[in-house]
This record gives structure tokens, sequence and C-alpha cells, in this order.
């Protein structure tokens, strides 16, 4: 048997002079844009209208002091072609994420690994590894720079057992070397916590079978475990990658891009361009072209995905 | 329809908006009020900030329309651009310290209101007693565009404590003897380290980044970084190479000044010279140790002096720029001067005066103020600067990296310095 059931609305719209109520869909679609409206608001405020700023301004020249913005077309993109510069910061910024990337991620699986089991104190082996995560960025750097100097703690350490150190911040590679050890001391922890989430989600029955099955600990861990968290490998693959690209307090405090340019990261090249030098045009130009190489790393990791991470297909 | 008469509406409330800013601008300009002037300062010295507040509640007190002056301490290290992205965000002050190696830009560039005619119209104000020397940096086309409220020398603090700790003769001996140049200085400097640990000499803020410090060893040596007009290059001129490898010799061989990386602070008693401007000396009472105030060493070329400077100017985009220049005319008036000078240099000729400096900075000796501080300050010459003065020093900074290497070839590093840093001079 079919109802037909009367429409509150028509009921409603007859009212003289009243409101029209909304309907069950309305109120729910009213209810989810105002939950969505902060995030939105956000976006827009802080990265959509920036962004249309940046793009504004990289068509510009502005010279803050004479208070002038003049429109030079694509006057800065040629520049940036041009710039000899530019070729060996890049060399610099691939450097140091492939270096960030690889001995982050690798060390914070290791310690995850090494700090999945049961013993007693184990939590406090896993806050002393997290502990990194939440001090200041730059209170740590600081501490790293005294301990860096030619005079500092790591060469004291390295003169006990006979070792005469290099003078770490002031010779081109071994600054590098020691901008890349202090990001990765300091953000090992949060890879390390989030692999050691994936690793206590793998269920023991799986690794048990492959034991009775023959499988030794190696073709356990990389056949067994490693697809199983392989979802967490992207995720802390694309964190570490977009975080290496926006790495900027460790080079400004540790050697603002010295020796020479050796340590200047594009990030910190966009910043001597932009606030130091006062070229906000070209600075835009960097700005794009760093916000065009995460947006293409993160794009092809994801598509990516679907080849390597275990749950994609 | 809904659109049509929205634009009606938006037509008619700006015609109505230019009809009523014609007509304002036909008026006479209505009297300030309320007004908040703020200076950006670099300073967090708290005697200091307590100075200033005192001369702007006695400005306010005289001007009802003024109703607060602020200053604002930005950290040294990062001022001008601080300074810098303050005005790009539209947030610029009324009124700033400029540092003199960005006097060029900020004069040349326009972003400075001139205030000649103000300091010059002030009754009482004597603008005929600054002297040529102090103002020649902040002025553009004859007209004067900041106020140079410092004009401090460079001088040599010795710690004669760590001296005769080590064996060596004190600051007056060495004067006395006639070694009071950079190769005497060096081979004491040399033989303190060796026998207490602690460094020899030290160039206060150079840091191995900071590299415009120099200037106050390599004018011993007559060298300039760049000709007159500020186009050629003369980092590679044999008189840089000779300074740089005496510089370098002094850090890397005689261990007379400290290595890149290292650090050591004279006024923690840290090191047995400093070469640093003399306002530096209010520190000294609380170090603990005896010390002694000379003239810069003697380099191959004799004599010479070297001046830091600092400058107040009335920023051009501020609203109130009328308003802050009659403030930076009674700032620096005879009066404030005087009593600004126990920390700033005045750029006033009758207060170069022994008994004026005196009574201002009792830490000093009147022989000090005689033969240091007062000739310092006739003849010393402003410390390098250059338009484009950021990219110009990251440029230098960058090139000269090469330099500070045991094994560096000084004379092919300077040469790469001049490489890198003509393309910008010639702009």
């Amino acid at each position: 048997m079919t109802t037909l059931i009367k429409s509150p609305v028509g009921r409603a719209s007859a009212r003289p002079g009243g409101r029209r109520p909304l309907t069950h869909l309305q109120r729910d679609a009213l209810a989810g844009y105002l939950f969505v409206a902060p995030q939105v608001l956000g976006i827009a405020a802080f990265v959509l209208v920036p962004l249309a700023l940046v793009i504004y301004f990289s068509f510009h020249e502005w010279n803050v002091l004479a208070n002038t913005f003049t429109f030079v077309g694509v006057a800065n993109f040629e520049r940036f072609l041009a710039d000899p510069q530019v070729a060996p910061v890049m060399r610099t910024t691939g450097i140091f994420s492939v270096a960030l990337v690889f001995f982050n991620i690798s060390l914070a699986l290791l310690l995850a690994v090494m700090l999945n089991r049961s013993l007693a104190g184990i939590t406090f082996f896993r806050t002393l590894f997290f502990s990194p995560v939440v001090v200041s960025l730059v209170a740590w750097t600081i501490v790293w720079g005294f301990l860096f100097q030619d005079n500092g703690g790591v060469n004291g350490a390295l003169e006990l057992v006979g070792v005469d150190g290099p003078n770490w911040l002031r010779e081109g590679p071994t600054a590098m070397v020691a901008v890349v050890i202090v990001q990765v001391f300091k953000n090992v922890g949060l890879n390390m916590v989030l692999f050691l989430a994936a690793l206590q989600g793998v269920p023991q029955e799986l690794q048990e079978a492959a034991r009775m099955d023959g499988a030794g600990p190696r073709t356990i861990f990389t056949r067994i475990v490693m697809p199983l968290i392989s979802p967490t490998i992207l995720l802390t693959f694309i964190i570490t990658i977009v975080g290496s690209l926006q790495v900027f307090a460790q080079i400004a405090v540790l050697t603002q891009g010295g020796p020479g340019i050796s340590t200047t990261v594009l990030v910190y090249y966009l910043f001597q361009q932009a606030f130091l030098f006062g070229e906000f045009g070209y600075g835009s130009v960097l700005s794009l072209v760093l916000f065009l190489i995460v947006l293409v790393l993160t794009v092809v990791q994801w598509q990516l995905r679907k080849k390597w991470v275990f749950y994609e297909n | 329809m809904r659109s049509a008469k929205m634009l009606t509406a938006v037509g008619l409330l700006a015609g109505t908006s230019l009809l009523l800013a014609g007509c304002a601008s036909s008026t006479p300009a209505a009297e300030p009020k309320n007004v908040e002037l703020r200076m950006t300062v670099w300073t967090a010295n708290e005697d200091q900030l307590a100075l200033f507040d005192d001369i702007a509640d006695q400005y306010i007190a005289e001007h009802p329309e003024v109703k607060s002056i602020t200053f604002e301490p930005l950290p040294f290290e990062d001022y001008t651009t601080t300074l810098t992205t303050q005005v790009a965000g539209g947030k610029a002050p009324d009124l700033a310290w400029i540092l003199e190696n960005a006097a060029l830009d900020f004069v040349d560039s326009g972003a400075l209101a001139p205030i000649q005619d103000t300091l010059e119209k002030t009754d009482g104000y004597e603008f005929d007693d600054l002297s040529d020397a102090a103002t020649a940096l902040w002025q553009k086309d004859g007209e004067l565009i900041a106020y140079p409220f410092s004009t401090s020398p460079f001088v040599m603090f010795a710690n004669d404590d760590l001296l005769r700790a080590a064996g060596q003769p004190t600051a007056a001996e060495l004067q006395a003897a006639g070694k009071w140049n950079w190769e005497g200085i060096s081979e004491v400097g040399a033989a303190v380290n060796a026998a207490t640990g602690k460094a020899g000499f030290v160039v206060r803020d150079f840091d191995y980044t900071s590299w415009d410090n120099l200037a106050s060893v390599w004018m011993g040596w007559g060298a300039e970084p760049w000709g007159d007009d500020g186009a050629s290059c003369e980092f590679d001129s044999p008189e840089m190479v000779d300074a740089f490898t005496f510089l370098h010799e002094a850090a890397f061989d005689k261990k007379s000044m400290p290595g890149p990386g290292t650090t050591a602070d004279f006024f923690a008693g840290e090191s047995a010279f400093t070469v640093t401007q003399i306002s530096r000396a209010s520190v000294l009472p609380d170090s603990g140790f005896a010390w002694d105030l000379l003239p810069l060493p003697e380099g191959p070329e004799g004599e010479y002096s070297m001046v830091g400077q600092a400058g107040i100017g009335v920023m051009a985009t501020g609203k109130n720029a009328p308003v802050a220049a009659d403030f930076l005319a009674f700032f620096s008036n005879p009066e404030n001067s005087k009593k600004l000078a126990q920390w700033f240099p005045p750029a006033r000729t009758s207060q170069l005066s022994t008994e004026t400096l005196a009574a201002a900075n009792p830490v000093l000796s009147a022989d000090q103020i005689e033969n240091v501080v007062i000739p310092g300050i006739e003849t010393g010459v402003v410390r390098p600067g250059h338009t484009d003065s950021a990219k110009v020093g990251q440029t230098v900074r960058a090139a000269l990296d090469a330099i500070w290497t045991p094994d560096a070839d000084i004379e092919e590093s300077l040469i790469g310095v001049c490489d890198a840093v003509e393309p910008l001079l010639g702009k």
C-alpha cells in the first residue's frame, strides 16, 4: 500500500509572512557547511590567498624602500632560468633531502623494530628517542651549534677516542653533514612512533605461520612485515620529503647557508632573496618553484603507491 | 535587476567619496590629534630606554597632540631585515634607527623623509653645530636625510690582568715600547694563547661572517673594499692581500686570533685584546679585571681610525612624518644630545670636548677621552658601505669563506671575491 505524505514545506509556504522552514536535507547541508567552514576559511586565508598573491607578486618588482611596485612580466622567471646560483642551490637541496630521507626513515625503522618488544623499561627508551620531537627547534639547533663548534662537544668526544675532528660548520661537506645530523635526530622520533604503531598492527599469526613454513627473520621482515606497514612507509616518506624541502631554522642558526653557499637550500635562498635582499618578486618565483617541486613529488609518490603499497591494489 | 541596483549604489558611493575627497583636499590640513609615534631601535639596554622615555615624556608634555611615543627594540642581528619587513607589511615605524652599512640604501631610495628643514627651523637647535664629517653619510643632494645620533670610534680594549698573567707587557707598556702595531699585538696575542689557552686579539662581532668589521684592521694596510665610486672591486689589491695574509696567519699559524668556529668574549675575560666601539666601555666596570683603552694599533701604513655610525630617520610612508621630524628635532637638540652622549658620541662639534664627554662617560679617564675618543671621532673613516648592502654583504661573505681554511690561497680567494661581487658593484 502506498501512503501519500503531505509535504510540510507545502504547509509552511501557506503561512502568510512566515519564513519557510528548512527541509531535513537543507538542515543537513547547512550543518555540513558549518562544520567545514573553519577549515575552508583557514585554507583560503593561509593557503589560497597567499598562493594567489605569490603568483601576482612574481610578475612584479617590488622595491620596498622606494615604495615602488612595477609590473615586469616574466622577467623574474627569466632571471630564475639565468641565475647561476640556482643550480648549486638545487643540488644542495637535493643532497640534503635525499640524505635526510634515507637516514631518517632507515633510523626510524631500525629504532621502531628494536623497540617493538615487551621488555622492562622499554617505555623509557621510546620516550627518550621521541623527546627531541617536542623540544623547541631553535633551542635544539642552538645547542647543536655549540656542540659542533671547533672546540665543541662533538670534537671533544672524538678527541677522547683519538680522532681529530673537523671544523664541522666551517667546511662545506661537514657543514652539510652537521645540518643533516641535527635534523635527523630532531625528527626521527616522530617517524619511529609511526612505524612502531604500524608494527604493532602486524598480526602475529602471519609471522608465526611464515616461521612455521621455514621463513627466517629477514624473510619475515621483508615479505610479511614490510608490505603490511607499507602505507605507513609511504606516509613517512611524504612527510619527511616535504619537511626536508622546508628546512630553514637549522640552516639559519647553524650556517647561514655557508660556508660559501654549500648549505644554501632552496627555502633559505628564497628567504635571502625576499627578506634579506628585498627582492620580493624574485622570491615569489622561488616560492612557486618550491611549491611545484613539493606538489610534483607528492603527486608522484601518491601515484606510485599502487605499485608498492600493499593495501592499494 | 538586482545587479543593476548594486552597481548604481557602488557608483554613487564612489562618486560621493571622490567628491568628499576633493573637498577635503581643498581645505587646510587638520591639526593632528592623538598622534602615536613609534621608533624602532636595536638597543634593549634598560638605562638607555629609560632615557629615551624621559625625553619622550618631556616632548609629550609640551605637545598635547602627541598621545604616546614608543621605542620598539628589535634584535640587532636582524635589525635591517625586520625593519624592511615592517615597511613591506605596511607597518613602517614613524622613526627608525639606521645602521651605517644600510645608510646608502635608506638615504638614496627615498624611504626617509628629509629632515633638514625641520631641524634648521627648530628654535635653539644650532644646526650648524653638526659636524660635516658626521653628517656626510646621511645626506642626499646636499640635504640631511637622517640624523647621525652616534659617531662611535673603534678602539682597542686590553685586559691587562690577562697580559700580566701570561708574562706579557701591558697595553700601556707596549705602547711606550713602540710596539702598538698589529704585528706587536699579534705577537703578544700568540704568547697569551700559548701561555693561558685564552685568545690573543678578537675583532668583535666579526665571527667570520660580518666581514665589514675587518675594516678596522685592513685600514692599517691602506686597503679598501671598493673604489671611491663604489663601482670597482679592490679586494684583490696588494694592500688587501697583505691585510688578509696577516689575519690568516693570526688565525691559523700564530693562533693569536680565534679561528673559525671558536668564540672568545673579551668582556668575559676570554681574550687579551678586542677591537670594538667605544660604546662598549659601559660594560667594563662589571668585568672584574684591569683594563685599558688605546687607539687602534698602527698598520704598515701608520696610524688610522675608523668610526661606526648610526642614524635616526623619519620614514617617508608614515602618516605622522611631520610630527616625527619635529620629535627628532627635540630628541637631538643640544640639551638631549648631551644626555645621549654617555652612550652615543654626538655629532655636535661643540660637544666633542673632554669636559662634555668625561661628564657623560664616567668609565673613561680624561686622558682616554682626549687621546683616544676625540681624535678617533675627528679623524675616523666610516665603516665601508654600499648600495644594495645586504646583497653585496652576503656575496662577499660567501666568497670570503674560501679564505678561512688552513691551506687557503689568499690571493686567489680575494680574486674570487671580486669576481663574485663586481657585477653588483656596477649597478
